[in-house]
């Protein structure tokens, strides 16, 4: 595992802990399969003991913190901490209340494409995890008849698609941060991502639009791993009056995405929680990449940058843009 | 029933009779997303994939689909409601490769579904009954896997209608059912030797899969100690109340009944669809109320059926055929073999009837 992290974040949740700084500390332990972590809330110093680092925290811990009325540590990397500020601006989170752990982050890695380079082979241990951004990591496992194998994949080549992209990797605003920073972007064009949707005409869009989200299945498991998502009631789940069908139609399912994506406009710090938590592997990011640069190129906005800023979306200014009203 | 074997080289004569009369499904992979197994309609010259762990989704969409409209209805000239029957479609189905955890899923879900005369759901049964299953047994269980322990296993027969085990470059086919042996007629009978192969992979695969889970404590805890533990406070944590783990288990099978009219209430259809126990919509009722309002309890409530209802009501059967799929797909990493474990753990009590 992540070595020098995985022991500084215990470390520091240790203190905050034992000095009843805070009341629990959010934070990743280790999966019960390879390539994952799973979230836990410790709340006595010995707990901390558990936390880990990997290169597969792919959810979003502020989503945990998300509502919570005691005082808590959040693990952050760069757009986790950027979501608790925005958490903090949309008053579901006191600034007081909040302590944030941060964690230099050199890139989550996907692990739907460590699973394809390896299709039809059992993966059954993650054996090295470097700490270096172009470092190697090592899976492998066996098989029932005991022959087993090492595979060395190249980080660079399995990085979560968010990650190659990203503009902050550096924890914004943290109370704490645990190791040295890192580059503070991964060198990837961010605005490219959307580059595809400019070329295309409205029916294109739409075309590809549909295409992209024809597999879902509404669990909205894109929903309830995202920060940016607290409604009480989420609008699909109201039932007087029931906005949205519940059937497979595609409009149903069209209505779902269309209006969560305008939803977050402004606020996504392309954190990728919600593709890594598909189930059906779908790039919600093809939806939310043209918005945030709508957002950065209309508006020059980064979301969660400070935690007092109003994401553009949520006020008005009489010099506001008006050429997307068209 | 006589085995039977298929050299793989004939199974492209195999396949084109077998889809005389079915429409032939089996797993592939998915073309978007390159780790992801799905069910596709097996087309003519292709062959089938024989090293997978399983599909990302189960095949009980086949039986039970996500959606699937009931009836449709519109208002008559005198005012009155007509309604107007889903003619059930003939065409049979069948899925090919499925893997032995699938069958007694579905095998499970017609034990629910077709109770006694009362309950007979003419939905479900209708498709079981035109759905044949040719099975693989698993060479090779996936770490996730524990359907050794589930009432299971990876050569588990239950459900299925004949069982292939891949030898290598040969199949083994035992025929389960009457449908079975009428799919595998014609084909040369297995040698003795090749039956003892099967039996001795089986032997092996078996005694690869590790114990992994206990439930002696569990089965001996009473319903309200298990409903009570301590424990739920804590797994829920980390639960984001999505979907998934319901929409990917083979045994889950709770619907929502829906009407849909048209804007003049003229026309309309009743659908069925998948629900979730995860979902806080799903026990909302008219008045507002809600009996399981908090997430602790919706999360408590689907361990609590798979490994503790439904035990207690249908005679030590579990509602989980240890597939593995919510371990891998989880968002979260919920790990229901975790679960079960401290379900089963001795753990000090709430008091009993503690309001949720």
């Amino acid at each position: 595992m992540m070595k020098t992290r995985t022991e500084a974040i215990r470390a520091a949740a240790r203190t905050l802990l034992e000095e009843g700084r805070v009341d629990a500390v959010i934070g990743y332990v280790q999966g019960t399969i390879p390539l994952r972590a799973q979230p836990f809330v410790a709340y006595t110093p010995e707990e901390c003991d558990r936390f880990i680092w990997s290169s597969f925290c792919g959810g979003n811990l502020a989503s945990i913190a998300s509502g919570r009325t005691d005082r808590v540590a959040v693990v952050a990397q760069g757009c986790v901490s950027r979501n608790l500020n925005g958490l903090v601006h949309e008053n579901r989170i006191q600034r007081e209340n909040l302590y944030i752990i941060g964690v230099p982050c050199i890139g989550m890695l996907d692990q739907r494409k460590v699973e394809a380079k390896l299709f039809g082979r059992n993966i059954e241990f993650l054996k090295r995890d470097p700490e270096e951004d172009l470092g190697e990591i090592v899976v492998g496992g066996c098989n029932a008849m005991g022959e087993c194998y090492e595979e060395v994949i190249k980080r660079r080549d399995v990085k979560r698609d968010n990650c190659y992209t990203c503009m902050h990797r550096n924890p914004v605003g943290a109370d704490t941060v645990v190791v040295e920073p890192v580059s503070e972007t991964a060198g990837g064009d961010i605005n490219a991502v959307a580059t595809p949707w400019m070329r295309f005409d409205a029916d294109r869009r739409w075309e590809e639009f549909a295409k992209n989200f024809e597999d879902c299945i509404r669990c909205y498991a894109c929903r309830d791993v995202c920060p940016l998502c607290y409604c009480t009631t989420c609008f699909v789940d109201e039932s007087n009056p029931q906005w949205c069908g519940k059937t497979q139609d595609s409009a149903d399912v069209q209505t779902f995405h269309i209006l969560r994506a305008f939803h977050c406009a402004g606020r996504c710090t392309d954190c990728g929680a919600c593709e890594s938590a598909c189930p059906q592997g779908i790039k919600m990011r093809r939806l939310t990449s043209m918005l945030e640069k709508d957002v950065r190129t209309l508006w020059g906005h980064e979301p969660g940058m400070d935690s007092t800023t109003k994401p553009p979306l949520s006020t008005y200014r009489p010099d506001d843009p008006e050429d997307h009203f068209k | 029933m006589q085995h039977r074997i298929l050299s793989k080289d004939s199974l492209a004569a195999f396949l084109e009779g077998l889809r005389k009369e079915h429409v032939v499904y089996a797993p592939k992979r998915d073309k978007k997303v390159p780790n992801k197994m799905v069910w596709k309609i097996l087309e003519p010259g292709e062959s089938p994939l024989f090293e997978f762990a399983n599909t990302d989704m189960s095949p009980k969409d086949f039986v039970f689909p996500q959606s699937e409209c009931l009836m449709r209805f519109r208002t008559g000239e005198d005012g009155t409601s007509v309604l107007k029957p889903i003619e059930p479609e003939p065409r049979k189905t069948l899925l090919f490769n499925v893997r032995p955890c699938d069958g007694k899923g579905l095998s499970f879900m017609d034990m629910i579904f077709c109770q006694d005369e009362q309950t007979n759901d003419v939905y479900w049964r209708d498709k079981r009954e035109r759905t044949l299953m040719v099975g693989l047994a698993c060479n090779n269980p996936c770490p996730s896997c524990f359907c050794h322990e589930a009432n299971c296993g990876p050569h588990s027969e239950t459900g299925l209608d004949v069982l292939m085990t891949d030898l290598g470059t040969r199949l083994l086919l035992k025929p389960l059912t009457d449908r079975g042996a009428t799919l595998v007629d014609g084909l040369p009978e297995a040698a003795p030797g090749d039956v003892d192969r099967a039996e001795e992979l089986k032997g092996t695969v078996e005694a690869s899969m590790k114990p992994v889970i206990r439930t002696e404590h569990l089965e001996a805890r009473s319903l309200m100690d298990a409903y009570n533990l301590p424990y739920w406070d804590r797994v829920c944590e980390a639960c984001i109340n999505c979907g998934t783990c319901t929409f990917v288990c083979p045994t889950c099978h709770c619907f929502d009944i829906q009407d849909e009219t048209t804007p003049d209430g003229e026309e309309g259809r009743r659908v069925r669809n998948w629900d979730f126990c995860m979902s806080p919509l799903f026990t909302l009722h008219t008045s507002g109320h809600n009996p399981r309002g908090k997430k602790m309890a919706r999360v408590r409530q689907r361990f609590m059926h798979k490994y503790k209802y439904i035990p207690m009501k249908r005679n030590g059967e579990v509602g989980c055929v240890g597939c593995g799929r919510c371990v891998r797909l989880c968002p979260v990493n919920i790990d229901i073999r975790d679960v079960i474990n401290a379900m089963n753990a001795p753990a000090e009590a709430k008091p009993e009837g503690q309001e949720v």
